[in-house]
């Protein structure tokens, strides 16, 4: 064993900085609402009355769907939305 | 400190629960988001790669074989799409050669991670002080406040986890050659 494995262990730990933690909570979130994410924009897409409602209540329509509005998701559905 | 193995946390994400997912992205964010600045992607390529990989684990994680094999399984399609990007970016201007520097550091990241699985078994206490000094970069001041310790035991405290850890980590890889500078 090396004599100084402990200044070895401390850059190896140096090595592994924590994710930017919205990166982590989308990852963590967006899989999980993909399929009520989905199904959404469909309807949005196909039904221009609907594309309304959705964007003046964001949260309603998740609330609809079962998706939880985290900041997360609602970017999603904006991008995929083309929403400012 | 008794820490849920990976086959457990894929059976329990394959069985749809969704706590299961969240913890294996918190266990997976650190080393994912490594390999991403490993290839020096920009940031704005970097999270998306982050994100699809993430996306696309959950998508597939039914066709990961060996359920013991999830972090080289990440690591694979990290790397994969990591090169990519770095491909499409090529087509509109040429890099110098951050393939190979990822693909040199990724073992190197493994190591790593294997130390931070060691970290996570540690007390609290020691977890805490470790990850804030090493991989947050937090001074020792940063620390006392937020851990509400006079700044001046902050070096010995460090000095103690690392001996620690350096013990613990012993135990469980007996020893580990590649730890050796």
């Amino acid at each position: 064993m090396d004599p100084h494995p402990e200044e070895r262990l401390a850059e190896l730990l140096a090595l592994l900085p924590p994710a930017p933690q919205g990166w982590v909570e989308a990852a963590q979130e967006l899989p999980l609402a993909r399929p009520g994410l989905d199904r959404l924009v469909a309807r949005a897409e196909a039904d221009a009355r609907f594309r309304e409602l959705l964007i003046a209540d964001l949260e309603a329509a998740f609330a609809q769907e079962g998706v939880e509005a985290d900041a997360a998701t609602v970017e999603a559905i904006r991008r995929r939305l083309s929403l400012p | 400190m008794s820490v849920v193995s990976d086959p457990e946390l894929v059976a329990r994400c394959r069985a749809g629960d969704p706590d299961a997912w969240r913890e294996l992205v918190e266990r997976y964010s650190r080393y994912v988001y490594a390999i991403t600045q490993a290839f020096r992607l920009p940031s704005h390529d970097a999270e998306d790669v982050f994100q699809d990989t993430f996306t696309r684990a959950y998508e597939r994680l039914h066709t990961l074989r060996d359920d013991d094999a999830l972090r080289p399984w990440l690591a694979s399609l990290t790397r994969r799409l990591c090169i990519d990007r770095l491909r499409a970016s090529a087509r509109e201007q040429p890099l110098e050669d951050p393939e190979a520097e990822g693909e040199d550091r990724i073992e190197e990241l493994t190591d790593a991670f294997a130390v931070h699985a060691a970290l996570a078994e540690l007390p609290e206490h020691c977890r805490e002080i470790l990850d804030r000094f090493f991989a947050r970069d937090e001074s020792y001041r940063t620390i006392a406040d937020a851990l509400d310790l006079p700044s001046g035991t902050i070096a010995s405290r460090i000095s103690r986890c690392l001996a620690r850890l350096r013990e613990h980590f012993a135990e469980e890889n007996d020893p580990d050659p590649r730890l050796e500078v």
